[in-house]
């Protein structure tokens, strides 16, 4: 880190807290410095664009395209590709063996079985032949009506949670949901009054 | 290994272990003027580089899944300060057949308190007297009173927060205020109260106000990342400091202790180690030796130590070091409670950890097992983590928008609790040298045996069905798959209906002290019956391992052990 370091910030932080009124979060740009200073790290080892490490392009381009369809965009905010979810799946595959056969096998499963059923890999099917698919390997109980499909049930269970990881630990997906806090208080104030807690 | 280097002038005395233990004696040797020499089998803490406090998960390009997504199924690694592992490369240990047990260790300055749940409890004067209360184990050399002086030592020394109760051998101590309950603790403690479960302020050693030069805490509920304010407590950044400040201190980090050498006057002369940096074998030479490097590390160090004197280790003329071997009973209950589902955002932070707590609350009373637990429960608001969320896909399934919004409405509204009971010692549950194994230093490895006794599978039942009975009081629904309530800063493997032997980590009573020098392998001031140099200053001396969690004792204990050897080398004892 630079000159000033992040112990000094975090003390200064915490002056500043036992100076300003209780139930006072520190001064933001204080703690927008310590933020600033990693996301400059992040900026000077990433060279534009991500490049995948584990899915070939036409694979990352089906992983892109089921983490968005789990976590799409809506009126609210952005889908799971906007936050990030296809790179963090991509990175943690190409480091563990055990998601490549399940995540770079499931995803050829996939495309086998479109190809069987309409003659074209996911991406080539018309989006009423994904949707009929998705549907069939997005719940365990189809698995148990026909075990061709546990596989595939088993390969989109996993990627649902990784695609739920990546989209909620984004800056985007932490937003949605409402969390508030990693920050300096002075004091913890408690639950505040709600009807029935 | 190359030729063994030894130093001329003997230090005053070694300590190998620089966690609770082996922090505490540091503090009060050095600050009583002696030198004091500490072996690390770790690198050395640099909390500016090691720490991850207040770093986003989208600001890691893992998001705090780790390489390959080991976070995500065994140990919050990435955020989590350096502190230990289930498994570290090139240091195994075994498991005898059909025993289930897994030991977690440090490699670090600080040893376990870098990440530890600060949670500070007394034990009681019953838990000093178990053979009297209930004629189950045996009593401890030294009474509740003898050692509550040193119990206040060290809270006014490291600040625990906690209020008065006068509760039952859960004996009141110096607490700093404790922090306002969040609103998940709010809403257990109501029913609670229903129930007639005890719930009060949890016992923490996190400063609520400046306490010795440390800051208060800023409430950022990130205390298993470490603390760059040093507002709760570690031994790397609260009691080593202090030592090192006296001129009076010397670390060797990454020494792998291998062997105690016993002199020809009957009292241990040096210690080889391994420096892991050379792979070269050296030596301390010390007038006294305090073991700390945890409870196994130290019975498998004297185990390892063999001479013509001591042929089964080290000071074991008993043949009790590895055995009475416990852990706390452990088991996890998570509820739903949907009208956590309407609270508004705010910030649910607070300090890292439970702002309450409950204490066994039918001591005295007649029970269908011995012994008690106190209940931990957490969750609610937490900062997302990753896989925080698996539960909730598994229910839900599908995708979309629906599968997006029900995550929104079910976040924080989930509440997971567990049990932290008394495990009796047993003669099934015992660690041994391993005859064929060695790890990568050559050191034979130890081999665990494990089996638990009738007393804590009845004491988990029970547990299990307090925490139905709270959730369902609560107007929660008991969850099926516990992963819903997962913790931020998870620090155990998933629990069954018991867990597993060592996964709480409070193994401990491998080199239990005692009045009988046949029956146990220190006297009453934690120095061996056989060698009056040598004292052990972690949890291996405890004779009982009451609910309470260790840490706290460990320190009390050390310190009043630390008070007697100053004694000692002050009359030319030692």
């Amino acid at each position: 880190m630079s000159a000033l370091s992040r112990r000094d910030i975090l003390k200064s932080l915490s002056m500043g807290a036992a100076a300003t009124s209780a139930l006072h979060t520190i001064p933001l740009q204080a703690a927008a410095y310590v933020h600033s200073q990693v996301a400059a790290e992040k900026a000077r080892n990433k060279s534009g664009a991500y490049t995948p490490k584990f899915f070939p392009p036409p694979q990352y381009k089906t992983l892109q395209s089921l983490c968005e369809t789990i976590i799409p965009a809506d009126a609210d905010c952005a889908g799971a590709v906007e936050a990030g979810a296809p790179e963090y799946i991509d990175l943690l595959t190409s480091e563990n063996p055990e998601y490549q056969l399940k995540l770079g096998g499931g995803i050829m499963w996939l495309d086998s079985t479109c190809a069987d059923r309409h003659g074209n890999a996911y991406l080539d099917c018309t989006s009423q032949q994904q949707k009929e698919i998705l549907d069939l390997i997005a719940y365990r109980k189809n698995a148990e009506q026909d075990p061709g499909l546990s596989q595939g049930v088993a390969f989109f269970s996993f990627l649902r949670d990784l695609t739920a990881d990546g989209f909620f630990t984004s800056e985007i997906g932490i937003q949605y949901l409402g969390y508030i806090g990693n920050t300096y208080l002075r004091d913890f104030p408690g639950c505040p009054p709600v009807p029935g807690v | 290994m190359s030729q063994v280097i030894r130093q001329s002038k003997p230090y005053d005395v070694c300590i190998i272990g620089s966690g609770a233990g082996g922090g505490t004696a540091a503090k009060v040797l050095t600050e009583g003027g002696l030198s004091v020499v500490m072996l690390e089998a770790g690198p050395v803490l640099n909390p500016e580089e090691d720490f991850e406090e207040h770093v986003w998960p989208y600001e890691l390009p893992h998001r705090g899944a780790d390489v390959g997504g080991r976070a995500r199924h065994e140990l919050n690694t990435e955020f989590m300060a350096p502190n230990g592992f289930w498994e570290i490369d090139g240091e195994p240990y075994t498991t005898a057949p059909g025993s289930s047990f897994r030991w977690f260790r440090s490699r670090i300055e600080g040893g376990r308190t870098n990440h530890w749940g600060r949670i500070a409890l007394r034990f009681g004067p019953a838990d000093f007297r178990a053979h009297s209360t209930d004629g189950m184990g045996d009593d401890w050399p030294i009474t509740y009173e003898e050692l509550a002086p040193y119990y206040d030592k060290v809270e006014s020394y490291i600040g625990v927060f906690g209020s008065k109760e006068n509760i039952p051998n859960a004996p009141d101590g110096v607490f700093l205020p404790p922090p306002r309950p969040r609103c998940t603790e709010t809403l257990v403690k109501k029913a609670c109260d229903q129930l007639n479960i005890t719930c009060i302020p949890s016992r923490l050693a996190i400063l609520t106000t400046p306490l010795n030069g440390r800051q208060a805490c800023h409430y950022c509920a990130q205390c298993g990342r470490g603390c760059l304010t040093a507002s709760n407590f570690s031994s790397s950044q609260v009691m080593i400091p202090p030592a090192k400040a006296t001129g009076r201190f010397t670390l060797i980090a990454n020494a792998m202790a291998r062997e105690l050498i016993l002199g020809k006057n009957g009292t241990v002369e040096a210690v080889s180690y391994i420096d892991k940096t050379t792979r070269t074998e050296k030596q301390v030479r010390a007038k006294a030796f305090v073991v700390a490097a945890s409870a196994c590390e130290s019975a498998r160090l004297l185990l390892n130590s063999r001479s013509a004197s001591f042929p089964n280790g080290l000071a074991n003329s008993s043949e009790v070091v590895g055995r009475y071997l416990t852990d706390s009973v452990g088991t996890h209950v998570a509820g739903y409670f949907p009208q956590l589902e309407k609270m508004p955002p705010h910030n649910h932070d607070g300090v890292g950890g439970m702002h309450l707590y409950m204490p066994w609350w039918k001591f005295g009373q007649k029970n269908d097992f011995l012994r008690g637990y106190h209940i931990e429960f957490g969750g609610g608001r937490n900062m997302p983590a990753v896989g925080q969320f698996d539960g909730l896909c598994a229910q839900h399934e599908g995708y979309g928008v629906s599968l997006k919004q029900q995550c929104r409405t079910s976040y924080g509204a989930a509440i997971g609790f567990s049990g932290r009971g008394e495990m009796i010692p047993n003669e099934n549950c015992f660690c041994e040298i391993d005859p064929t194994v060695v790890d990568k230093w050559g050191i034979p490895v130890l081999r665990f045996h494990w089996q638990w006794g009738q007393n804590e599978l009845k004491m988990a039942a029970h547990m299990q069905e307090t925490f139905r009975s709270i959730i369902e009081t609560a107007g929660g629904t008991v969850l099926t798959n516990p992963s819903l309530a997962v913790e931020p800063e998870r620090t155990h493997v998933s629990e069954v209906a018991i867990s597993d032997g060592g996964t709480i980590i409070h193994e401990l009573g491998t080199v239990r002290m005692g009045n009988d020098p046949k029956a146990s392998v220190l006297n009453k001031n934690c120095q061996a019956h056989d060698v009056k140099n040598l004292f052990v200053a972690d949890a291996a001396p405890f004779v009982t391992n009451p609910d309470k969690n260790p840490t706290l004792t460990i320190m009390a204990l050390s310190w009043r052990t630390s008070d007697y050897l100053l004694d000692q080398a002050k009359k030319g004892e030692i």
